[in-house]
């Protein structure tokens, strides 16, 4: 199935409403046909110079289409515009549901650059699908069906004939305009991703052009590229503007062969005259309603990227399949044992032969230098991600757990924690139910609740995107009290305190250990100077366990973990001199060796 | 709205001779469409009243149907004329807005937000078409054809004369008493429409957080629930604003339906002709489509208008004003005197005020916490920035030589001329802005006219050269390749070969080792060591002891303030934490 189709089916829940809107819509544009055919009777008849009292039907006729046209379209667009926002409610439903079976693993490829945004807009643009695809082609066709079927009962021939007109209009000149459009899509496509891959880099490297003095040559060759494709633009616009004439033409045939047919018809009266400015002025009328389906063909057009962007999201792939049988994790505390896991993304091979023991209650830590594997080991442990050998909490393999199940028992505390766009209490809460006593105590452990007392709105700031914006120390925090309002016995800690300065993240450290004190916890990090508190700690390099003991172990051991630590603490040595210079002005170097070092 | 921008016509010069055209092809349409009405009744008049035959009449159908196609002809070349101006026009704005916001430098929308403004010039701009293509032809025609009609009417029949000439002039003016009622409520709308997407969007973005709380699966209702309760208020605006289409109908229709039945009376009671009668039944209604029409095309063109806008925005942002000295003796020190940078809207100082004097041949590290205004001091250096308060010269190192050069004073093209920048994590591109290059290509973004010699010799000097001749490619290597392309530390040295080969005046280097292991390190400070001796002034932002030891200088740069972020993008190959970056 076609993914416009697809679209449709996912948006068209509302299907009384929507054969409303397009039946009103249909008996709006029929009252516009109808107007000017009825008027043409009118004063055809009146030519004659009937009783007056004979036309008064008419007229007043001519003046309840008038009103009819209006009216009906008025209430056409609000129940059409209802069934859509309904309908594009439905649709963001469902993508949302899709994406939460991705999510976290399955959304890495949607989350680059932004595609993530270009999904919200191509959701809101399924919009135009009802609106201005599906609705208006189907008020054309139900107009022209009636039309035709009328003029082919006064006049066979001139039915006939528009009839063969309007399906060019409906189907043929649609088709044709779309694909002249697709055609010079196609031509500029590669000239265009040029263009933007310049126009995008050169932003990007906006301060090493400035730099280097030369700007110029970008503009130089982006002006070049714009050449070509103002130039293709320009050749190919000599087929995209039939679109402006169509109607035109329809319109021309329309009337002009309806005159050929109709006018021999009255001298040799078959109808009679007052008919021939009927037959050829409904033509006239009847093009200018389906003058809006090139348009139509337009918006389509421009709807099926949407389509397919949208339909490659429902048709990624699952990252995890939960069990179709899944095992229940018992309430109590468990080891966690992984023996020869390995785990790879897409192709890539990224974790391999991971064993430990952890148990109940203790505290691990995973090192190593950025890139080992340390963030694919978590994702394993939560279940978002599949691996091979095993990892069991107790003794139930991870990947028998059902995904829920399983983040009842374990959780995790990243480095970006996602702020919401909402109050501080909800971005605690996220939707659970939860005593605003309970967010104050766990405010208070993640020591966030003074902070959060001085606010004027107290738990009821707004923060995230719209509201005040808060540090990556708070976030961090807030995240920590997000956890601990409804704790989970294991919690892994991946790089909480990255992009933060060291201030900050030895505060937050502190927090975080005194906090989660008693849980079972797995500490992922790059940095070694809060290790003292580690039970056990484990090296990875390259997606495999390099070394692992205790810290006294390794740091008497002499391999990547010694010598980072070396480094470590020759650069805090450094920074403790550095500290005792005056600040903003330039002091003479301390040409002398460091204390310890 | 403002139908018309004329900024349009500034920005976009290409737009003038279009609207004259489309001014000439209106005044054209308007003619023809009459001649059809008059054709048209005529024909049926013969036929019917006169009692013509076919062979009589043959030659006016014939005519008609050549004024249908000559109508046709015309609308194609109106929409030609459309998509070429608006080619045109689109690469005029698309140009002008690139160069200006290059030329606003890394601080400026290029380093806030380069995915917006990307956007924006190249798929934003296409937007346009709607505007050029459909709404400013409509809007002539709107003008042209009641007008002409109007005339040819006046000498036909006065009474509809006068129907269509009250009612043609009510339409824009209810269009915009009802558009000035609803504009706020309508403006309020879009910001919930607005705010509907950033929810989704929020949502979206905290999927692994709200998966992580085992919340997600509950969102869908929420989800639900939202969308109904905006439907609901978007229903009650709309039902407002589309009153504004429904009384266009209303004039319309009602009109043309006063205008048949007044002339059927009349005819009826022999007050006019019936070809009289007939034509302006078929005239009165064209009357009113380009009316109807321009307000179809409303919504293209906004859109269109609005990407413009924020092109106008972007094009009227001023750059900074540069001087015009440009010759710099040789043997100079830079001397930094109460520097100041704070950034508009902020409360505290970026970079707090900072003294020193970086002489010719040493080496100065600036030192202190991240935000403490390095990468800030930097940028002022390199001119992307003015200080706020404070000054940076340039002095003569030996006592009596010239007059202090303030760096205001200096043409900034001049002036970067003499530096050697390395950023945190340059961005290596061709000068052409190619994002396929080479490292030859790279290197030679420093100097263009640089030979393979000197380019060996500056890798050689950034120590990166001999695992350069490992690489079967040599210097051709590409840069960027997806796997198994060259670490984030010879990326970071070839970026340091880019600056050494211009032979600077003056070195400035923010964090060049970050990346970097061991030996390269030691490479990076022989490097540093080595354009020090030849007379360099060196400045260097430094984390790292290898660094920070072998400065003559170190200046302490430590207010708490913003840290800001140069437009940079990191080089190579997308690693394992890049994927999982993007979920958590």
């Amino acid at each position: 199935m076609s993914p416009i189709k697809r679209l449709w089916q996912a948006m068209a829940a509302q299907r009384k409403e929507l054969a409303l809107a397009g039946l009103l819509g249909g008996l709006a544009s029929l009252c516009a046909v109808a107007l000017l055919g009825t008027a043409a009777w009118l004063i055809a008849q009146a030519s004659e110079y009937p009783p007056v009292l004979t036309l008064t039907v008419a007229a007043v006729l001519v003046r309840t289409f008038a009103l009819g046209r209006a009216f009906l379209r008025y209430a056409e667009r609000l129940v059409g515009h209802d069934a859509a926002f309904r309908g594009l409610t439905e649709l963001r439903v469902r993508v949302y549901e899709r994406l939460e079976r991705l999510a976290p693993v399955g959304l890495g490829r949607f989350t680059k650059g932004d595609l993530l945004n270009r999904l919200v807009l191509d959701v809101d643009a399924a919009l135009d699908l009802p609106l201005r695809i599906v609705l208006p082609w189907a008020q054309a066709t139900f107009v022209s069906v009636v039309t035709v079927a009328f003029l082919a009962w006064l006049l066979p021939g001139v039915g006939l004939l528009l009839g063969v007109v309007v399906v060019l209009a409906l189907i043929v000149a649609p088709l044709i305009i779309g694909r002249t459009t697709r055609r010079a899509e196609r031509l500029l496509a590669p000239r265009k991703a040029e263009l933007a891959s310049v126009v995008v880099t050169a932003l990007h490297g906006c301060a090493d052009l400035s730099a280097n003095g030369r700007i110029i040559d970008t503009t130089t060759r982006a002006h070049a590229i714009d050449d070509s494709v103002t130039e293709l633009s320009r050749r190919e616009s000599f087929a995209l503007g039939i679109g402006g004439g169509t109607a035109t033409v329809l319109q021309g045939l329309a009337v002009c062969a309806t005159l050929v047919i109709a006018i021999p018809a009255v001298v040799s009266g078959r109808i009679e005259p007052v008919w021939l400015a009927v037959v050829a002025l409904l033509p006239l009328a009847l093009i200018d309603v389906l003058a809006t389906l090139p348009g139509s063909a337009l918006a389509f057009q421009r709807l099926k990227g949407s389509a397919d962007r949208i339909a490659g999201v429902m048709d990624s792939p699952d990252p995890v399949v939960d069990p179709v049988n899944p095992a229940r994790l018992g309430t109590q505390p468990s080891d966690i044992s992984l023996s020869d896991l390995s785990a790879s993304w897409s192709t890539v091979q990224v974790l391999s032969g991971i064993s430990f023991d952890l148990v109940a209650g203790r505290r691990l830590a995973v090192v190593g230098p950025s890139g080992s594997g340390k963030s694919t080991l978590a994702a394993c442990l939560m279940g978002f991600l599949s691996y091979q050998g095993s990892a069991r909490l107790g003794d139930i393999e991870i990947r028998d757990v059902g995904g829920d199940d399983l983040r009842e028992h374990i959780s995790v505390l990243s480095q970006q924690a996602h702020i919401f766009d909402t109050t501080i209490a909800e971005n605690i809460r996220l939707g659970r139910e939860i005593e605003e006593q309970a967010i104050w105590l766990a405010l208070e452990q993640a020591q966030l609740a003074d902070w959060v007392r001085g606010l004027p709105k107290k738990l009821q700031t707004q923060v995230g995107t719209f509201g005040m914006s808060i540090s990556g120390g708070e976030a961090q925090r807030l995240a920590l009290a997000r956890f601990l309002v409804q704790p989970r016995p294991i919690v892994v800690l991946d790089e909480p305190t990255e992009h933060l300065d060291s201030e900050t993240a030895q505060d937050l450290e502190r927090t975080m250990f005194d906090a989660l004190a008693g849980f079972t916890t797995i500490v992922i990090t790059h940095r070694l100077s809060s290790l003292h508190l580690a039970d056990n700690v484990i090296v990875l390099r390259n997606g495999r366990v390099h070394e692992r003991g205790t810290v006294t172990e390794l740091t008497a051991g002499g391999g990547w973990f010694a010598e980072q630590l070396a480094s470590e603490q020759e650069d805090l040595a450094v920074h403790a001199l550095i500290s005792q210079l005056p600040i903003g002005r330039g002091a003479p170097a301390p040409h002398q060796p460091l204390v310890g070092w | 709205m403002k139908p018309l921008d004329p900024r349009l016509l500034r920005y976009a010069r290409s737009t003038r001779g279009f609207i004259i055209l489309t001014v000439v092809l209106g005044v054209f349409t308007a003619i023809l469409i009459i001649t059809q009405a008059r054709l048209l009744s005529s024909v049926i008049v013969n036929v019917t009243a006169d009692g013509m035959g076919w062979a009589e009449i043959a030659p006016a159908v014939l005519v008609l149907t050549g004024v249908f196609a000559l109508r046709a002809l015309l609308a194609w070349a109106a929409e030609v004329a459309a998509f070429r101006s608006s080619a045109k026009a689109k690469q005029e704005l698309r140009e002008a807005t690139l160069a200006h916001v290059l030329e606003l430098g890394p601080l400026g929308p290029a380093g806030s937000d380069p995915g917006e403004v990307a956007t924006l010039i190249t798929r934003g701009v296409d937007a346009l078409d709607g505007y050029y293509a459909r709404y400013l032809p409509q809007l002539v025609l709107a003008v042209i054809v009641p007008i002409a009609i109007l005339v040819t009417m006046i000498g036909q029949d006065l009474l509809s004369t006068l129907i269509v000439a009250i009612t043609i002039p009510l339409i824009p003016l209810f269009m915009v008493l009802i558009g000035l009622y609803t504009r706020s409520s309508v403006d309020r709308q879009w910001q919930t429409l607005a705010q509907l997407s950033g929810h989704f969007l929020d949502l979206i973005a905290g999927l692994p957080t709200l998966k992580i709380f085992g919340r997600s699966k509950a969102q869908a209702e929420a989800i639900r629930a939202i969308g109904d309760r905006y439907r609901s208020t978007t229903m009650g605006v709309l039902r407002v604003s589309f009153l504004s289409s429904l009384a266009l109908e209303l004039l319309a229709t009602l009109s043309v339906a006063l205008v048949a039945v007044s002339v059927g009376l009349r005819l009826a009671e022999q007050q006019m002709s019936y070809s009289v009668a007939l034509f302006i039944l078929i005239l009165a209604p064209e009357a009113y489509l380009p009316l109807r029409l321009v307000g179809q095309h409303f919504h293209a063109a906004a859109e269109g208008l609005g990407a413009a806008d924020r092109m106008f925005t972007l094009l009227e942002t001023p750059a900074p004003i540069a001087g015009t000295r440009t010759d710099i003796p040789a043997g100079l020190a830079l001397e930094v005197a109460d520097l100041q940078i704070r950034y508009p809207e902020r409360a505290s100082d970026a970079l707090a005020p900072t003294t020193f004097i970086a002489q010719p041949g040493t080496v100065t590290a600036l030192v202190g916490r991240s935000g403490g205004g390095k990468t800030s001091l930097l940028a002022a250096l390199m001119g992307f920035l003015a200080p706020t308060a404070g000054q940076v010269r340039l002095t003569n190192a030996l006592a009596g030589g010239c007059e202090p050069i303030n760096l205001a004073e200096l043409d900034q093209a001049a002036w970067r001329a003499r530096i050697g920048w390395v950023p945190q994590r340059a961005h290596l591109i061709g000068a052409g802005s190619d994002p396929t290059v080479t490292i030859a290509g790279a290197v030679r973004l420093g100097q263009s006219s640089a030979s393979d010699e000197q380019i060996w010799s500056a890798l050689t000097e950034a120590g990166v050269a001999a695992e350069i001749r490992e690489l079967p490619g040599q210097l051709e290597t590409p840069i960027h390749a997806d796997f198994g392309g060259l670490s984030v530390g010879q990326l970071q040295r070839i970026a340091l070969a880019r600056a050494l080969v211009r032979s600077p005046q003056f070195l400035f280097l923010d964090e060049p080792t970050a990346a970097l292991d061991g030996m390269s390190e030691v490479a990076v400070v022989r490097a540093v060591q080595a354009a020090a001796q030849r007379g360099c002034v060196v400045i260097i932002v430094a984390h790292r002891p290898a660094l920070i030891l072998i400065a003559d200088q170190i200046v302490r740069i430590g207010a708490d303030g913003v840290k800001i972020t140069l437009a940079t993008a990191s080089n190579g190959a997308p690693n394992t934490t890049a994927i999982t970056g993007a979920g958590w």
